[in-house]
C-alpha cells in the first residue's frame, strides 16, 4: 500500500542513528543529549502506536497518555514491588496495558468520531485522577523509583535498546499495514459503512487495532520508566494524549515515517527551545493550527503529495504493486 | 436539612455556569457540526478580559459584563472565519485538532504573561440569608444572570427572524440553505452568540472562584459531556443536563469527596455512551 | 429453487411505514427487478435485506437460513453483496485496494499472519490477487488497476462498486440503481454486465427506474408503492397490472 522510502535512504538514517551516541558520548553535554534522543524515540514509539488506530482505522483516541502511564507504572511495580526481572517486566507491562486497552475498547469503540475522542479523553482524566488519589498504587508525588540491571546503567546502552525497540515497532507496524489485516483497517478509515457491507466487522477490527496499539504504547511507557529511573503521577497526564496526537498529525498520519519524524522532530525542537518556557507551546499551538489547515497530511504526507505530483508531472507511469 | 438545601443552591449556581457554556457548545456542535474544543478557552479569555477591565481599568462590573460579551462575540466570529471556515470540507477530526492548537496557543499566551491565579472583586460583596441558609449574593447573581440569558436566548430563537433561521439550520442544514438562509452568516452568528454566552458565564463566575489559565479545560470537557448527553443541538438538553450535572456535582463534593468530582461527570458519560452510543436524547447522530 | 425469501417484512420510521408487510421470493439464478415510484420503499427494502436496518416485523431467509436482524457484515459473509444508490467506494484508495477489501471476508489471515508473514498470509494474498484479476477482466476494469477509485469516470465507478460486491463470491447481489446518472451507451454496458453476472451463476436483484431496460433483462418483477407490494410476476404480467399502471400514471411504461 504505502511505499516506505528508498532502501538506501533508510540505511543511511539507520547508520546515523547507530553512530549518534558514539559521537555524542565524547562530550559531557553530548552525554545529556543522548537521553534527549532516547526519550524522543520513546515518544516516536508511542506516536507509532497511535498511528495504528488513528491513521489506519480513523479513530481519534485521546487516552494514550493514560495507557503510556499505565505501561510505565506496570513496569515499575513489577520490577520494584513484585520483584520480577527486567525483561519479563517489560513484557508484562505491555500485556497489562493491552488488556486494559481491550477492556476500555469494548464499550468505547461503539462510539464514533468526536464522541470517541471525548470518551477516551474522559477516561484519561479519570485515570490521572485515580493515580493522584490512590497513592498506595502510585506512590503519590514521590512516585516510584525503578532499579534497572547494571548492564543498562550507561545512557548509550539504553539508547541502543530503545532504538532496537523502535525498529521492531516499525517493522511490526509495516507488516500489519501491508497485510490483509491492514486492508481491513484502512477500509474502516475510508468508508466504515461500506466496510460492513463487504463482510468486515468494523468493531472487531477496531478493537484489535486498539489493543495492539495499547500494547505498543505500554512498551513506550515501560521504556520511559526505565530511562527516567522513576515514575510519578505526571506520567498518566492527559496532556500527553494531546502531544502524541500532535506529533502524529504534524509528522503525517498513515505513513510510517510520519510518526517518527513528528515525534522526534517536535520533541527535540521543544527541548531546544526550553528557554522560551511557556511560549514554546504558543508556537507549538500556532504551528498545529497552520499545519492542520494547510498541510492536513502532515509534513511527511505533504512531502509524499509533492512527490506524487512531481512524478505525475515528469513522469514515470503508475507502477503495478508487488 | 438546610445544609442540603444550600448544596442544592450551590449546585444550581454551578449548573448555571455549565448551562451557559453548554448552550453555546450545543449550538455550534449541533448546527455547524464542529467540535469546538476551544470554547472553554474562550471562556477563560473572557475571565481575563474582565480582570483587565475591572482591576486594571477600573471599569464597573456590569459595564464590563457587556463589554466582555461583545468582545468575545467578535472573537468568536474571528475564530470561525479564520480557523474553522477553511476546514469546512475536511474530516471533523481536523477541526478538533485546530481547536487543540488554539487551546495550546491561548493557554500558553496567558500562562506566559500571568501564570499565577488572579482574583476579581465582587460587585456586591455581601451575604444574604433566606430559608435558613446563608449565601453570598454573587452566587445568586450567577443564578439570576444565567436565567436571564437563557430566557433572552429563547426569545431570540423563537421571536426573531435570525433566531428562527438558526433553529431552521439546527433542524436541517441543507434545507435551510435551500430556502435561502445564508449558511456562512448563520455560522458567524452562532459563534458570536455562543462565545458571548461563554463570556457571560465567565464574568458571572469570576468573582466567586478564581481566574487561572487552566480554568477552561475541564469545563469544556464537562460541557461536551452535557451536550452529548442532552443531545446535539438540543437547547433543552443543554439546560437540563447543565443544571443536573451542577447539582449532582455539588452533592457529590459535599457528601462524598471533592477529590473525585471531575471523575464523576466523566464516569457517567462513559457509562451512558457505552449503553447508548448516540447520547441520551438521541438528536443528531454523531 | 428459492434463494431468498422475504415474509411480512415491515419497517416503520416514527409514523411512516416505509415497508409494509412485503412478501416475495427470488429464484436462484434469476434476475429480479424491484420497481416503484420514488419513496416506494425500494432502498429501505434492500437495507433490510442487507442488514443495515433492522425490520420491525417479518422474516428474511437466505438459502433456507434465517438471516433476519443479522448485522451487515454477517449478511455479506452469508453471501449477499450489494451496491448503493449513491455509489459507495473507498474513494481515496486505488481500484485494486478496493477489490482487496472486497475479498477480505473470504480470508482468514489475522494479526499473527500479518506480523510473521506466515505461509497462510502469502497464500491468501496470492488468492486475493488471482480473484482481483478475474473480477477486473469480468467487469472490464483492468485498465484502471492503479487509478484512484474516486477519480474514475461515473460509469466506471458504478462498475467498480459492482466489482467490489462480486469479489466475495456472493450468491446474491443487490444492485441499487446501477445505471443511475449514467448515459445511454454506458447503460447498455452495465446491462450487459448484469447479464454476465447471471450467467456466471450469481443471482441478481436490481432496483431500477428505466423500464425499457428491465423489460428485456428481468425474469421477474416486484412492484412496490408506498411500501406495499402491488404486483409480482413476469414482466408482461406486471406491466399489464392495473395497480402498477395507476402507480405510474403519467410515466410511460413501453
Amino acid at each position: 500500500m504505502k511505499k516506505y522510502g528508498k532502501p538506501a535512504a533508510l540505511f543511511v538514517i539507520l547508520a546515523i542513528a547507530i553512530a549518534l551516541p558514539l559521537l555524542l558520548n565524547m562530550s559531557r553535554r553530548g552525554k545529556f543529549q543522548i537521553q534527549v534522543f532516547t526519550i524522543a524515540m520513546i515518544w516516536a514509539i508511542a506516536t507509532l502506536s497511535l498511528n495504528l488506530i488513528l491513521g489506519y482505522t480513523g479513530q481519534a483516541c485521546l487516552a494514550h497518555g493514560a495507557f503510556f502511564g499505565i505501561g510505565a507504572y506496570a513496569f515499575a511495580i513489577c520490577v520494584e514491588r513484585v520483584g520480577i526481572n527486567f525483561w519479563p517486566s517489560i513484557l508484562i507491562a505491555c500485556l497489562v496495558t493491552a488488556t486494559l486497552g481491550f477492556l476500555v475498547g469494548l464499550p468505547s469503540l461503539r462510539t464514533k468520531g468526536p464522541y470517541f475522542a471525548i470518551v477516551t479523553l474522559c477516561f484519561n482524566v479519570i485515570v490521572y485522577n485515580v493515580f493522584e488519589n490512590w497513592t498506595w498504587l502510585s506512590g503519590g508525588i514521590k512516585g516510584q523509583t525503578v532499579t534497572i540491571p547494571s548492564y543498562l546503567g550507561e545512557r548509550w546502552v539504553r539508547y541502543y535498546l530503545v532504538l532496537a525497540c523502535l525498529v521492531l515497532v516499525l517493522i511490526i507496524e509495516r507488516q500489519i499495514v501491508k497485510s490483509l489485516l491492514g486492508s481491513s483497517l484502512i477500509a474502516i478509515r475510508s468508508n466504515e459503512n461500506l466496510t460492513e457491507a463487504v463482510g468486515i466487522s468494523s468493531f472487531r477490527n477496531k478493537l484489535l487495532s486498539f489493543t495492539v496499539s495499547c500494547f505498543l504504547v505500554g512498551l513506550a511507557g515501560a521504556l520511559f520508566a526505565m530511562e527516567k529511573g522513576s515514575v510519578d503521577t505526571t506520567v498518566t497526564n492527559y496532556l500527553y494524549s494531546f502531544y502524541i496526537l500532535i506529533y502524529l498529525l504534524i509528522g503525517g498520519v498513515a505513513t510510517l515515517a510520519g510518526p517518527v519524524v513528528g515525534a522526534i522532530g517536535i520533541f527535540y525542537l521543544l527541548e531546544r527551545i526550553q528557554s522560551l518556557k511557556e511560549f514554546r507551546f504558543l508556537i507549538f499551538g500556532l504551528i498545529l493550527v497552520v499545519v492542520i489547515i494547510y498541510l492536513p497530511m502532515g509534513v511527511v504526507g505533504g512531502i509524499k503529495q509533492f512527490w506524487e505530483w512531481a512524478k505525475d508531472k515528469w513522469g514515470k507511469p503508475a507502477e503495478a504493486p508487488e | 436539612m438546610s445544609f442540603f438545601f444550600k448544596q442544592i443552591v450551590i449546585g444550581i449556581q454551578l449548573g448555571s455556569q455549565y448551562v451557559l457554556v453548554a448552550l453555546g457548545l450545543t449550538l455550534i456542535f449541533g448546527i455547524l457540526d464542529i467540535s469546538h474544543f476551544a470554547h472553554g478557552h474562550m471562556y477563560m479569555i473572557g475571565a481575563y478580559l474582565l480582570y483587565i477591565l475591572m482591576v486594571l481599568g477600573g471599569v464597573n462590573y456590569w459595564l464590563a459584563l457587556i463589554i466582555c460579551m461583545a468582545a468575545l462575540a467578535v472573537a468568536g466570529v474571528i475564530v470561525e472565519r479564520v480557523i474553522y471556515r477553511p476546514l469546512q470540507g475536511s474530516p471533523s477530526i481536523n477541526s478538533f485538532i485546530a481547536a487543540i492548537g488554539m487551546i495550546l496557543f491561548l493557554e500558553a499566551l496567558v500562562r506566559g504573561i500571568q501564570p499565577t491565579s488572579l482574583n476579581v472583586p465582587k460587585p456586591i460583596d455581601r451575604t444574604v440569608t433566606f430559608l435558613g441558609i446563608t449565601m453570598e449574593v454573587q452566587r445568586l447573581i450567577v443564578i439570576a444572570g444565567a436565567i436571564i440569558f437563557i430566557v433572552l436566548l429563547q426569545l431570540f430563537i423563537k421571536r426573531t427572524r435570525l433566531g428562527t433561521a438558526i433553529e431552521a439550520m439546527a433542524q436541517d442544514r441543507e434545507g435551510a440553505a435551500l430556502v435561502g438562509i445564508s449558511v456562512s452568516r448563520m455560522s458567524a452568528l452562532t459563534f458570536a452568540v455562543a462565545t458571548a454566552l461563554a463570556a457571560a458565564a465567565a464574568v458571572l463566575m469570576a468573582p466567586v472562584a478564581y481566574i487561572a489559565p487552566e480554568m477552561g479545560s475541564v469545563l469544556v470537557l464537562k460541557a461536551f459531556v452535557i451536550v452529548v448527553l442532552g443531545g446535539l443541538g438540543s437547547i433543552k438538553g443543554a439546560i437540563f443536563g447543565g443544571y443536573l450535572l451542577g447539582i449532582l456535582e455539588a452533592l457529590a463534593i459535599a457528601y462524598i469527596s471533592s477529590a473525585y468530582k471531575d471523575v464523576f461527570a466523566f464516569g457517567v458519560l462513559i457509562i451512558i455512551l457505552a449503553i447508548r452510543p448516540t447520547g441520551l436524547f438521541g438528536g443528531r447522530e454523531a | 429453487m428459492k434463494l431468498l425469501s422475504v415474509e411480512g417484512l415491515t419497517k416503520r420510521f416514527g409514523g411512516l411505514v416505509a415497508v409494509n408487510k412485503v412478501d416475495f421470493s427470488i429464484e436462484s439464478g434469476s434476475i429480479t427487478a424491484v420497481i416503484g415510484p420514488n419513496g416506494a420503499g425500494k432502498t429501505t427494502l434492500f437495507n433490510l435485506i442487507s442488514g443495515s436496518m433492522k425490520p420491525d416485523e417479518g422474516k428474511i431467509e437466505l438459502d433456507g437460513r434465517d438471516i433476519t436482524g443479522w448485522p451487515p457484515y454477517n449478511v455479506a459473509r452469508a453471501g449477499i453483496g450489494r451496491t448503493f444508490q449513491t455509489t459507495a467506494l473507498f474513494e481515496e484508495l486505488p481500484v485494486w485496494v478496493n477489490l482487496v477489501i472486497g475479498y477480505r471476508m473470504r480470508t482468514k489471515s489475522g494479526l499473527w499472519d500479518a506480523v510473521f508473514s506466515t505461509p497462510r498470509a502469502r497464500r491468501e494474498k496470492k488468492e486475493t490477487t488471482e480473484r482481483i484479476m478475474e473480477v477486473l477482466s469480468f467487469t472490464g476494469l483492468a485498465e484502471y488497476f492503479n487509478h484512484t477509485a474516486g477519480a474514475l469516470p461515473q460509469e466506471a465507478q458504478k462498475r467498480l462498486a459492482i466489482a467490489v460486491a462480486l469479489m466475495g463470491r456472493p450468491k446474491l447481489v443487490l444492485l441499487d440503481e446501477p445505471t443511475g446518472g449514467v448515459g445511454l451507451e454506458e447503460t447498455d454496458r452495465i446491462i450487459e454486465l448484469i447479464g454476465k453476472i447471471r450467467e456466471s451463476g450469481v443471482t441478481v436483484c436490481v432496483i431500477e427506474h428505466k423500464m425499457r431496460m428491465i423489460m428485456n433483462l428481468a425474469d421477474s418483477i416486484v412492484a412496490l408503492n408506498f411500501g406495499v407490494k402491488i404486483a409480482d410476476g413476469s414482466p408482461r404480467e406486471v406491466c399489464e397490472d392495473p395497480a402498477v399502471i395507476e402507480a405510474y400514471l403519467g410515466e410511460s411504461i413501453a
